[in-house]
């Protein structure tokens, strides 16, 4: 037996591990990096041309809220586009499961009920299309392009033509239009970096354990500052009274420890459990996935079901903040929300991206339309920079699959 | 001798009309390295998806560690110890060398991943190998060269205390250095007292790291001899025909 050690990528000091991770970004594993690059360069343009509009506190807020439907729409997304699948019927999903929950509750059913029932019936939509997908072998491009075309007439059959009904429950309509007391902003802030050091410190007791090095914890120690600095900074902004009227309007938007939430579970599950690696080795390699004992079509069909059901929690915030369903809600977004999970670094050819960069794209999509709105541009504008982006993204993304492939360390 | 860990007698497997095995015998022992040679279409892959369980044979006994079993899955041939690496390898490019060789049997603590447990053991199969090529188990896999990515393939089957490993083409698309790193890891698998099969055209690795050598031809094993008892030229006798274990030349 030999003595030489394969090492784990946890060894060597702070600078030798950035060095390390420099090392990878130049060979093509830039992550999240060219979005956050786009979401700053954009936020600094903004700022120099329309200083006291774009870095005011409603603007800011105004920016969360406005992200948040295409957020989990493109959060929904990444499960799909992560096995190389696409899902163009994630919007209208969302638009038909939010009728039903209106026509439910017209029927005066309880509305969380209703709710329940509706996310109940994304699952199911997501279960059809992951059969016809993973059972059946038809693109999913195809069926999903059907149940966008084909939804969009189911929302008209049970809503009536043209509707625009209201929909009346302050539990829902808080979400987008409410906001956490001063103190709940600095207890969700609180709860973020309890859970965030928490994990990573059981990760470290579990390495120690086996006996296995860790990486610095100085590392740890500025993530965590990272995470107060920033979270501070915004929870504060937030926090501060943003109306121009006599009533004051302040606090953290509900819809943003909500959307934390569903970004927290999202990712736990994708990197900690055998379901999470199991999907992105469908995503990277179906055939190694199957030789390997993976029961391929089953992950598919979950993939499907998990974006299906977000999809309907994009729809219930379209709802909340409109106060209203409409028989035409999710045809528009849906291909923003798409364009969001690329800008953000996940690849259209499966296998590569995380949450965390939807997240990131979508705040890019977000902020162009916000940021030209304000210059007073016009929707037309909005639509040429937004695709040019997205372009932009792809490119990145094309060039920076090459590099790693050719790379040979 | 004794009992070899897989046995095959009277093997059979036809598709439609075309018999491609037609009555196999076959021995592979514990320790030694048994090539598998023969010319396209001979049958060798056939015979290694029965052996996989891809694709169960017609007819014929198969034994393994001297009981009669049936190979009916790619799961339950990997339950009994038997791991096929591919000639595409069977990798995930976008997941690290710890996620590859623990694909399909990821070990949980708490209900999550073991990532730490993982870690050490592809550790430890990696070094039992002698594997110095490799700088991190935590390298992705497409950051790997074609050796590096077989290395990462055979200590998989390590990992999964395999009694049996079936290597298909090893080492044809390495480069001379990289097939002579390979050819020294299959010796070290042998010697760890698992039975190896390769599938090979190189006769000249074959001639290197083989004990034993089998010649498929036609769907008829042809002969199966001791390398020590062979030469490069006899055997291309047998693969292409013009020589059998008769005599007539």
């Amino acid at each position: 037996m030999s003595n030489v050690k394969i090492s784990t990528g946890h060894e060597g000091n702070a600078r030798e591990q950035i060095s390390a991770y420099l090392q990878r970004v130049k060979a093509g594993e830039m992550g999240v990096l060219p979005a956050m690059a786009a979401l700053l360069v954009l936020a600094i343009i903004f700022t120099i041309f329309s200083p006291t509009l774009f870095l005011s506190n409603i603007n800011i807020a105004n920016l969360f809220v406005q992200a948040a439907e295409l957020t989990m729409l493109a959060v929904a997304m990444v499960f799909v586009i992560l096995l190389a699948e696409i899902d163009l019927s994630a919007g209208v999903t969302g638009g038909v499961a939010m009728a039903v929950f209106f026509l439910l509750y017209h029927a005066h059913w309880n509305w969380v009920l209703a709710l329940v029932i509706a996310i109940a019936i994304g699952a199911a939509i997501g279960a059809i299309i992951g059969f016809f997908v993973a059972k059946i072998g038809v693109p999913s491009f195809v069926v999903t392009l059907g149940l966008f075309l084909g939804f969009q007439g189911l929302q008209l059959v049970l809503l009536g033509d043209g509707g625009i009904f209201q929909v009346d429950i302050p539990e829902i309509t808080a979400i987008m239009n409410s906001n956490l007391t001063g103190v709940q902003g600095w207890i969700m802030l609180a709860v973020m970096f309890v859970v965030s050091a928490a994990i990573s410190l059981y990760d470290r007791a579990r390495r120690s354990k086996h006996g296995l090095p860790n990486r610095p914890i100085s590392l740890l120690i500025a993530k965590l500052a990272a995470i107060v600095l920033i979270g501070g900074i915004f929870v504060s902004i937030l926090n501060q009274n943003r109306s121009q009227g006599v009533i004051a309007i302040q606090g953290v938007p509900i819809v943003i420890p909500i959307t934390l939430g569903i970004l927290f579970l999202g990712t736990f599950m994708l990197d900690r459990t055998k379901f999470g690696r199991h999907l992105y080795a469908v995503g990277g390699n179906p055939e190694a996935a199957r030789r390997a004992g993976i029961k391929v079509a089953k992950i598919r069909i979950l993939a499907f079901v998990l974006c299906s059901s977000l999809s309907v929690i994009s729809g219930l915030f379209h709802v909340s903040r409109l106060g209203a369903v409409e028989a035409t809600a999710g045809r528009q977004i849906v291909l923003s929300g798409v364009a969001a999970a690329v800008v953000g670094g996940v690849s259209l050819f499966g296998g590569r991206g995380r949450l965390i960069h939807a997240t990131i794209g979508a705040m890019v999509i977000t902020i162009i339309a916000n940021g030209l709105g304000l210059l007073g541009w016009d929707a037309g504008s909005n639509f040429l920079v937004t695709g040019g982006v997205l372009i932009l993204a792809a490119t990145v993304d094309a060039l920076s699959r090459k590099r790693s492939s050719s790379v040979r360390i | 001798m004794d009992v070899p860990v897989i046995e095959l007698a009277g093997v059979k497997k036809s598709f439609g009309p075309v018999d491609v095995l037609k009555g196999i015998d076959f021995k592979a022992y514990a320790g030694k390295v048994t090539a598998l040679v023969g010319d396209n279409g001979a049958g060798k892959s056939t015979l290694i998806k029965g052996l996989s369980g891809v694709q169960p044979y017609d007819e014929g006994v198969v034994r393994f560690d001297g009981e009669p079993v049936h190979l009916h899955s790619p799961r339950q041939a990997g339950n009994l110890g038997i791991e096929v690496v591919y000639q595409d390898l069977a990798l995930c490019d976008n997941l690290d060398i710890v996620q590859n060789m623990f694909l399909g049997r990821e070990e949980l603590e708490q209900g999550t991943l073991n990532e730490a447990g993982m870690e050490l053991e592809a550790q430890k199969a990696l070094q039992s190998l002698s594997v110095r090529t490799v700088k991190s188990v935590r390298q992705k896999v497409s950051s790997l060269s074609g050796g590096q990515r077989q290395t990462v393939a055979i200590a998989r089957s390590v990992l999964r205390n395999a009694k049996l490993v079936i290597l298909d083409e090893p080492t044809a698309a390495l480069g001379v250095a990289q097939t002579e790193q390979v050819l020294r890891l299959v010796r070290k698998l042998a010697d760890q007292g698992v039975a190896v099969i390769i599938i090979s055209h190189n006769l000249a690795d074959v001639f290197k790291v083989c004990d034993e050598i089998a010649v498929l031809y036609l769907g008829h094993m042809v002969v199966q001899l001791k390398t020590s008892e062979t030469n490069h030229a006899d055997v291309v006798g047998y693969i292409t025909g013009t020589k059998s274990l008769d005599g007539n030349e």
